[in-house]
Protein backbone atom coordinates (compact mmCIF):
# COMPACT_ATOMS: atom_id res chain seq x y z
CA UNK A 1 0.00 0.00 0.00
CA UNK A 2 1.44 3.34 -1.04
CA UNK A 3 0.98 6.24 1.37
CA UNK A 4 0.46 9.77 0.09
CA UNK A 5 2.67 12.50 1.52
CA UNK A 6 2.68 16.28 1.43
CA UNK A 7 5.56 18.56 2.29
CA UNK A 8 4.48 21.98 3.53
CA UNK A 9 7.34 24.40 3.15
CA UNK A 10 8.90 22.34 0.39
CA UNK A 11 11.22 25.01 -0.99
CA UNK A 12 13.49 25.26 2.05
CA UNK A 13 16.54 23.10 2.62
CA UNK A 14 14.91 20.53 4.90
CA UNK A 15 11.80 20.59 2.71
CA UNK A 16 14.04 19.66 -0.21
CA UNK A 17 15.60 16.87 1.79
CA UNK A 18 12.16 15.55 2.70
CA UNK A 19 11.18 15.56 -0.98
CA UNK A 20 14.41 13.75 -1.90
CA UNK A 21 13.77 11.06 0.73
CA UNK A 22 10.06 10.66 0.05
CA UNK A 23 10.55 10.50 -3.74
CA UNK A 24 12.91 7.55 -3.23
CA UNK A 25 10.88 5.89 -0.49
CA UNK A 26 9.30 2.54 -1.40
CA UNK A 27 6.13 3.22 0.62
CA UNK A 28 5.47 6.91 -0.07
CA UNK A 29 4.24 8.90 -3.02
CA UNK A 30 4.77 12.65 -2.96
CA UNK A 31 1.36 14.14 -3.62
CA UNK A 32 2.04 17.78 -2.84
CA UNK A 33 4.78 20.24 -2.02
CA UNK A 34 3.78 23.74 -0.99
CA UNK A 35 5.59 27.03 -1.24
CA UNK A 36 4.15 30.53 -1.25
CA UNK A 37 7.22 31.98 -2.92
CA UNK A 38 7.47 29.34 -5.66
CA UNK A 39 3.78 28.58 -6.20
CA UNK A 40 3.33 26.85 -9.62
CA UNK A 41 7.09 26.52 -10.19
CA UNK A 42 8.58 23.07 -10.63
CA UNK A 43 10.27 21.51 -7.63
CA UNK A 44 13.34 21.04 -9.79
CA UNK A 45 13.64 24.77 -10.35
CA UNK A 46 14.41 25.18 -6.63
CA UNK A 47 16.02 21.82 -5.83
CA UNK A 48 18.20 20.97 -8.84
CA UNK A 49 18.89 17.46 -7.53
CA UNK A 50 15.16 16.73 -7.96
CA UNK A 51 14.64 17.80 -11.55
CA UNK A 52 13.21 14.40 -12.43
CA UNK A 53 10.41 14.83 -9.88
CA UNK A 54 7.27 15.63 -11.85
CA UNK A 55 5.77 18.05 -9.35
CA UNK A 56 5.08 21.76 -9.04
CA UNK A 57 4.81 23.73 -5.84
CA UNK A 58 1.32 24.70 -4.81
CA UNK A 59 -0.08 27.19 -2.35
CA UNK A 60 -0.22 26.16 1.30
CA UNK A 61 -3.79 27.50 1.29
CA UNK A 62 -4.82 24.54 -0.89
CA UNK A 63 -3.75 21.50 1.09
CA UNK A 64 -4.64 18.11 -0.36
CA UNK A 65 -5.88 15.34 1.86
CA UNK A 66 -2.95 12.97 2.39
CA UNK A 67 -1.89 10.18 4.69
CA UNK A 68 1.14 12.02 6.08
CA UNK A 69 1.87 15.74 6.13
CA UNK A 70 5.45 16.83 6.77
CA UNK A 71 5.77 20.47 7.81
CA UNK A 72 9.15 22.05 7.10
CA UNK A 73 8.19 25.60 7.96
CA UNK A 74 9.92 28.16 10.17
CA UNK A 75 9.28 28.07 13.91
CA UNK A 76 5.88 29.45 14.82
CA UNK A 77 4.08 28.48 11.61
CA UNK A 78 3.02 24.95 12.53
CA UNK A 79 1.58 25.95 15.88
CA UNK A 80 -0.65 28.46 14.08
CA UNK A 81 -1.82 25.96 11.46
CA UNK A 82 -1.83 22.68 13.35
CA UNK A 83 -5.63 22.31 13.17
CA UNK A 84 -5.52 22.70 9.39
CA UNK A 85 -2.63 20.25 9.11
CA UNK A 86 -4.42 17.65 11.18
CA UNK A 87 -7.59 18.08 9.12
CA UNK A 88 -5.53 17.35 6.01
CA UNK A 89 -3.61 14.32 7.24
CA UNK A 90 -3.89 11.44 9.68
CA UNK A 91 -0.26 11.87 10.66
CA UNK A 92 1.57 15.19 10.95
CA UNK A 93 5.35 15.31 11.26
CA UNK A 94 6.65 18.76 12.14
CA UNK A 95 10.29 19.66 11.62
CA UNK A 96 10.19 22.94 13.51
CA UNK A 97 10.57 23.46 17.25
CA UNK A 98 6.84 24.03 17.71
CA UNK A 99 5.96 20.68 19.31
CA UNK A 100 9.27 19.45 20.72
CA UNK A 101 8.82 20.66 24.26
CA UNK A 102 6.21 19.36 26.63
CA UNK A 103 4.81 22.46 28.32
CA UNK A 104 3.70 25.99 27.56
CA UNK A 105 6.00 27.22 30.31
CA UNK A 106 9.02 25.87 28.44
CA UNK A 107 7.96 27.80 25.32
CA UNK A 108 7.55 30.94 27.42
CA UNK A 109 11.07 30.45 28.76
CA UNK A 110 12.91 29.37 25.59
CA UNK A 111 10.79 30.67 22.68
CA UNK A 112 8.11 33.30 22.23
CA UNK A 113 5.27 31.41 23.86
CA UNK A 114 2.85 28.97 22.21
CA UNK A 115 -0.58 29.40 20.62
CA UNK A 116 -1.60 25.72 20.52
CA UNK A 117 -0.31 24.41 23.81
CA UNK A 118 -3.11 21.82 24.02
CA UNK A 119 -1.17 19.77 21.44
CA UNK A 120 2.05 19.59 23.41
CA UNK A 121 1.02 16.67 25.56
CA UNK A 122 0.14 14.47 22.59
CA UNK A 123 3.16 15.20 20.40
CA UNK A 124 5.95 12.62 20.32
CA UNK A 125 9.60 13.57 19.87
CA UNK A 126 10.82 11.99 16.65
CA UNK A 127 14.24 10.62 17.58
CA UNK A 128 13.62 6.83 17.44
CA UNK A 129 16.73 6.07 19.49
CA UNK A 130 14.96 7.93 22.28
CA UNK A 131 11.23 7.44 21.69
CA UNK A 132 10.84 4.29 19.56
CA UNK A 133 8.25 2.82 21.93
CA UNK A 134 6.11 5.97 21.88
CA UNK A 135 6.03 6.48 18.12
CA UNK A 136 3.74 3.69 16.85
CA UNK A 137 0.35 5.24 16.14
CA UNK A 138 1.44 8.79 16.98
CA UNK A 139 -0.45 11.38 14.94
CA UNK A 140 1.73 14.38 15.83
CA UNK A 141 5.49 13.90 15.68
CA UNK A 142 8.08 16.59 16.38
CA UNK A 143 11.49 16.17 14.76
CA UNK A 144 14.27 17.18 17.11
CA UNK A 145 16.64 20.09 16.77
CA UNK A 146 19.85 19.17 14.97
CA UNK A 147 22.24 20.37 17.68
CA UNK A 148 20.12 18.76 20.38
CA UNK A 149 20.00 15.53 18.39
CA UNK A 150 23.78 15.40 18.07
CA UNK A 151 24.22 16.07 21.77
CA UNK A 152 21.52 13.68 22.98
CA UNK A 153 22.83 10.86 20.78
CA UNK A 154 26.32 11.40 22.15
CA UNK A 155 25.38 11.45 25.83
CA UNK A 156 22.43 9.05 26.02
CA UNK A 157 24.47 5.83 26.41
CA UNK A 158 26.19 7.29 29.47
CA UNK A 159 22.78 7.68 31.11
CA UNK A 160 21.57 4.28 29.94
CA UNK A 161 24.61 2.69 31.58
CA UNK A 162 24.43 4.71 34.79
CA UNK A 163 27.77 6.39 34.13
CA UNK A 164 25.95 9.72 34.33
CA UNK A 165 22.93 10.66 36.43
CA UNK A 166 22.43 14.30 35.47
CA UNK A 167 24.41 15.88 38.32
CA UNK A 168 27.67 16.05 36.37
CA UNK A 169 29.21 19.12 34.84
CA UNK A 170 29.02 18.83 31.05
CA UNK A 171 30.40 21.29 28.51
CA UNK A 172 29.13 20.86 24.95
CA UNK A 173 30.78 22.53 21.97
CA UNK A 174 28.93 22.14 18.68
CA UNK A 175 30.24 23.03 15.23
CA UNK A 176 27.60 23.48 12.56
CA UNK A 177 27.31 24.08 8.84
CA UNK A 178 25.63 26.99 7.10
CA UNK A 179 22.51 25.04 6.10
CA UNK A 180 21.36 25.26 9.71
CA UNK A 181 20.52 28.86 8.96
CA UNK A 182 17.96 27.84 6.35
CA UNK A 183 17.47 28.87 2.75
CA UNK A 184 16.63 32.51 3.46
CA UNK A 185 19.78 34.57 3.29
CA UNK A 186 20.69 37.04 5.98
CA UNK A 187 23.49 39.56 6.24
CA UNK A 188 25.74 37.12 8.11
CA UNK A 189 25.18 34.34 5.57
CA UNK A 190 26.52 35.97 2.42
CA UNK A 191 29.44 34.04 1.01
CA UNK A 192 31.88 36.81 1.75
CA UNK A 193 30.89 36.90 5.41
CA UNK A 194 30.21 33.23 6.01
CA UNK A 195 33.11 31.52 4.26
CA UNK A 196 36.06 30.62 6.43
CA UNK A 197 34.38 31.45 9.72
CA UNK A 198 34.68 29.75 13.09
CA UNK A 199 31.99 31.95 14.55
CA UNK A 200 30.53 31.44 18.04
CA UNK A 201 26.95 32.28 17.02
CA UNK A 202 25.31 31.00 20.19
CA UNK A 203 27.84 31.25 23.03
CA UNK A 204 25.21 30.62 25.72
CA UNK A 205 21.48 30.15 26.00
CA UNK A 206 20.90 28.19 22.78
CA UNK A 207 17.27 27.07 22.53
CA UNK A 208 18.24 23.45 21.94
CA UNK A 209 19.39 23.28 25.56
CA UNK A 210 15.72 22.94 26.44
CA UNK A 211 15.40 19.66 24.50
CA UNK A 212 18.58 18.25 25.99
CA UNK A 213 17.38 19.09 29.50
CA UNK A 214 13.93 17.70 28.79
CA UNK A 215 15.14 14.32 27.58
CA UNK A 216 18.34 13.75 29.53
CA UNK A 217 17.46 15.64 32.72
CA UNK A 218 20.77 17.41 32.39
CA UNK A 219 21.66 21.08 32.28
CA UNK A 220 24.57 21.51 29.87
CA UNK A 221 26.99 24.37 29.24
CA UNK A 222 26.32 24.67 25.53
CA UNK A 223 28.11 26.71 22.86
CA UNK A 224 27.62 26.56 19.11
CA UNK A 225 30.07 27.66 16.42
CA UNK A 226 29.24 28.27 12.78
CA UNK A 227 32.07 26.76 10.72
CA UNK A 228 32.88 26.51 7.05
CA UNK A 229 30.71 23.55 6.10
CA UNK A 230 27.36 23.46 4.35
CA UNK A 231 26.06 20.30 6.03
CA UNK A 232 26.85 18.83 9.38
CA UNK A 233 26.69 19.16 13.13
CA UNK A 234 29.58 17.93 15.24
CA UNK A 235 29.14 17.90 19.02
CA UNK A 236 32.04 17.54 21.42
CA UNK A 237 30.86 16.89 24.97
CA UNK A 238 33.29 17.24 27.87
CA UNK A 239 31.94 15.18 30.77
CA UNK A 240 33.33 15.06 34.30
CA UNK A 241 31.89 11.88 35.86
CA UNK A 242 31.79 11.32 39.60
CA UNK A 243 33.59 7.95 39.38
CA UNK A 244 36.50 6.76 37.22
CA UNK A 245 35.49 5.23 33.90
CA UNK A 246 37.60 3.10 31.55
CA UNK A 247 37.52 2.92 27.78
CA UNK A 248 36.17 -0.59 28.17
CA UNK A 249 33.29 0.74 30.28
CA UNK A 250 32.50 3.19 27.51
CA UNK A 251 32.59 0.56 24.78
CA UNK A 252 30.24 -1.55 26.86
CA UNK A 253 27.84 1.35 27.38
CA UNK A 254 27.76 2.51 23.76
CA UNK A 255 27.47 -0.99 22.36
CA UNK A 256 24.59 -1.72 24.71
CA UNK A 257 22.73 1.39 23.56
CA UNK A 258 23.55 1.39 19.86
CA UNK A 259 24.68 -2.03 18.67
CA UNK A 260 21.20 -2.84 17.37
CA UNK A 261 20.36 0.67 16.16
CA UNK A 262 20.20 0.71 12.35
CA UNK A 263 21.52 4.25 11.95
CA UNK A 264 24.11 4.57 14.70
CA UNK A 265 27.81 3.91 14.23
CA UNK A 266 30.51 3.83 16.87
CA UNK A 267 33.83 5.34 15.86
CA UNK A 268 36.23 5.63 18.77
CA UNK A 269 39.91 5.54 18.06
CA UNK A 270 40.15 2.61 15.67
CA UNK A 271 42.44 2.38 12.67
CA UNK A 272 42.47 4.41 9.47
CA UNK A 273 42.17 8.13 8.92
CA UNK A 274 38.66 8.64 10.32
CA UNK A 275 39.17 7.61 13.96
CA UNK A 276 36.44 9.70 15.53
CA UNK A 277 33.08 10.95 14.27
CA UNK A 278 33.15 13.45 11.43
CA UNK A 279 30.28 15.10 9.58
CA UNK A 280 31.96 14.29 6.27
CA UNK A 281 31.47 10.59 6.88
CA UNK A 282 27.70 10.89 7.27
CA UNK A 283 26.92 13.80 4.94
CA UNK A 284 23.71 13.24 3.01
CA UNK A 285 22.74 10.18 5.07
CA UNK A 286 20.58 9.36 8.06
CA UNK A 287 23.51 7.83 9.92
CA UNK A 288 24.89 9.25 13.14
CA UNK A 289 28.36 8.58 14.47
CA UNK A 290 29.38 8.62 18.12
CA UNK A 291 32.80 8.19 19.69
CA UNK A 292 34.57 8.77 22.96
CA UNK A 293 37.90 8.92 24.73
CA UNK A 294 39.06 8.93 28.34
CA UNK A 295 41.29 11.63 29.84
CA UNK A 296 42.34 10.18 33.23
CA UNK A 297 44.64 13.10 34.08
CA UNK A 298 41.69 15.50 34.10
CA UNK A 299 39.04 12.97 35.19
CA UNK A 300 37.26 13.78 31.96
CA UNK A 301 35.42 11.89 29.26
CA UNK A 302 35.20 13.43 25.87
CA UNK A 303 32.31 12.32 23.69
CA UNK A 304 31.99 13.11 20.00
CA UNK A 305 29.00 12.83 17.75
CA UNK A 306 28.49 13.77 14.14
CA UNK A 307 25.34 13.97 12.05
CA UNK A 308 24.11 15.60 8.90
CA UNK A 309 22.00 18.38 10.38
CA UNK A 310 19.42 18.16 7.60
CA UNK A 311 19.21 14.36 7.66
CA UNK A 312 19.65 12.68 11.05
CA UNK A 313 19.16 16.14 12.51
CA UNK A 314 15.90 16.84 10.68
CA UNK A 315 14.39 15.32 7.51
CA UNK A 316 15.96 11.87 7.88
CA UNK A 317 14.92 11.71 11.51
CA UNK A 318 11.40 12.75 10.48
CA UNK A 319 11.09 9.99 7.87
CA UNK A 320 12.65 7.45 10.26
CA UNK A 321 10.06 8.40 12.89
CA UNK A 322 7.22 8.26 10.35
CA UNK A 323 8.33 4.76 9.37
CA UNK A 324 8.13 3.66 13.00
CA UNK A 325 4.85 5.49 13.65
CA UNK A 326 3.16 3.92 10.62
CA UNK A 327 4.46 0.41 11.17
CA UNK A 328 6.68 0.42 8.08
CA UNK A 329 10.14 -1.11 7.90
CA UNK A 330 11.91 1.52 9.98
CA UNK A 331 14.87 1.77 7.64
CA UNK A 332 12.73 2.10 4.48
CA UNK A 333 13.99 4.82 2.18
CA UNK A 334 16.95 5.66 4.40
CA UNK A 335 19.52 2.92 3.97
CA UNK A 336 21.99 4.55 1.64
CA UNK A 337 25.57 5.53 2.30
CA UNK A 338 27.29 8.84 1.76
CA UNK A 339 30.18 9.71 -0.53
CA UNK A 340 33.87 9.08 -0.08
CA UNK A 341 36.01 10.91 -0.81
CA UNK A 342 34.10 14.15 -0.68
CA UNK A 343 35.00 17.80 -0.17
CA UNK A 344 33.37 20.13 2.30
CA UNK A 345 30.01 18.50 2.95
CA UNK B 1 36.24 -20.15 11.50
CA UNK B 2 37.42 -19.32 15.02
CA UNK B 3 36.61 -16.42 17.30
CA UNK B 4 38.54 -14.01 19.48
CA UNK B 5 37.78 -10.92 21.50
CA UNK B 6 38.85 -7.45 20.39
CA UNK B 7 41.37 -6.02 22.84
CA UNK B 8 39.97 -2.53 22.31
CA UNK B 9 36.18 -2.81 22.44
CA UNK B 10 35.47 -6.41 23.50
CA UNK B 11 33.55 -7.32 20.34
CA UNK B 12 33.80 -10.89 19.06
CA UNK B 13 35.75 -11.24 15.82
CA UNK B 14 35.34 -14.12 13.38
CA UNK B 15 38.83 -15.15 12.31
CA UNK B 16 40.11 -17.16 9.38
CA UNK B 17 41.35 -20.68 10.14
CA UNK B 18 44.74 -19.98 8.55
CA UNK B 19 45.47 -17.07 10.90
CA UNK B 20 49.18 -16.48 11.50
CA UNK B 21 51.02 -15.05 14.49
CA UNK B 22 52.04 -11.46 13.80
CA UNK B 23 49.22 -10.87 11.35
CA UNK B 24 47.43 -7.53 11.68
CA UNK B 25 43.66 -7.51 11.42
CA UNK B 26 41.09 -4.80 12.07
CA UNK B 27 38.03 -5.03 14.28
CA UNK B 28 34.78 -4.64 12.38
CA UNK B 29 33.12 -2.95 15.35
CA UNK B 30 35.61 -0.33 16.52
CA UNK B 31 38.11 -0.34 13.68
CA UNK B 32 41.10 -0.94 15.95
CA UNK B 33 44.11 -2.61 14.35
CA UNK B 34 44.93 -5.79 16.24
CA UNK B 35 47.98 -8.04 16.19
CA UNK B 36 47.60 -11.80 16.39
CA UNK B 37 49.71 -12.76 19.42
CA UNK B 38 48.84 -16.44 19.42
CA UNK B 39 46.78 -18.67 17.17
CA UNK B 40 45.87 -21.68 19.32
CA UNK B 41 43.72 -20.38 20.85
CA UNK B 42 43.73 -17.04 19.02
CA UNK B 43 44.79 -14.06 21.12
CA UNK B 44 44.66 -10.47 19.88
CA UNK B 45 46.30 -7.34 21.23
CA UNK B 46 46.35 -3.75 20.06
CA UNK B 47 48.80 -3.44 17.22
CA UNK B 48 51.73 -1.06 17.71
CA UNK B 49 51.42 1.95 15.49
CA UNK B 50 53.59 4.77 14.26
CA UNK B 51 52.90 8.18 15.75
CA UNK B 52 50.86 10.18 13.31
CA UNK B 53 49.57 13.71 13.48
CA UNK B 54 46.85 13.08 10.89
CA UNK B 55 47.81 16.04 8.79
CA UNK B 56 47.66 18.60 11.57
Amino acid sequence: MTLSAAVVGGSGFTGGELLRLLAGHPEFEVAQATSRQYDRKTVGSVHPNLRELDLRFSSPEDLDSVDVLFAATPHGVSMEHIDTFQDAADTVVDLSADFRLQSEEQYDEWYDGHVAAEYLEKSVYALPELTRDELPGADLIAAGGCNATATILGLKPLFDAGIMNGDEQVVVDVKVGSSEGGASAGKASSHAERSGVVRPYAPTGHRHEAEIEQFLGLSVSFTVHAVDMVRGASATCHVFPSSPVTKGDLWGAYRESYEDEPFMRMVAGGGGVYRYPEPKAVAGTNYGEVGFEVDPANKRLVVFSAIDNMMKGSAGQAVHAANVALGLDETAGLEFSGLHPVGTP
Amino acid sequence: MTEAECAECGATLDLADDLETGEIIDCGTCGAELEVIDVNPPVLDRAPELEEDWGE
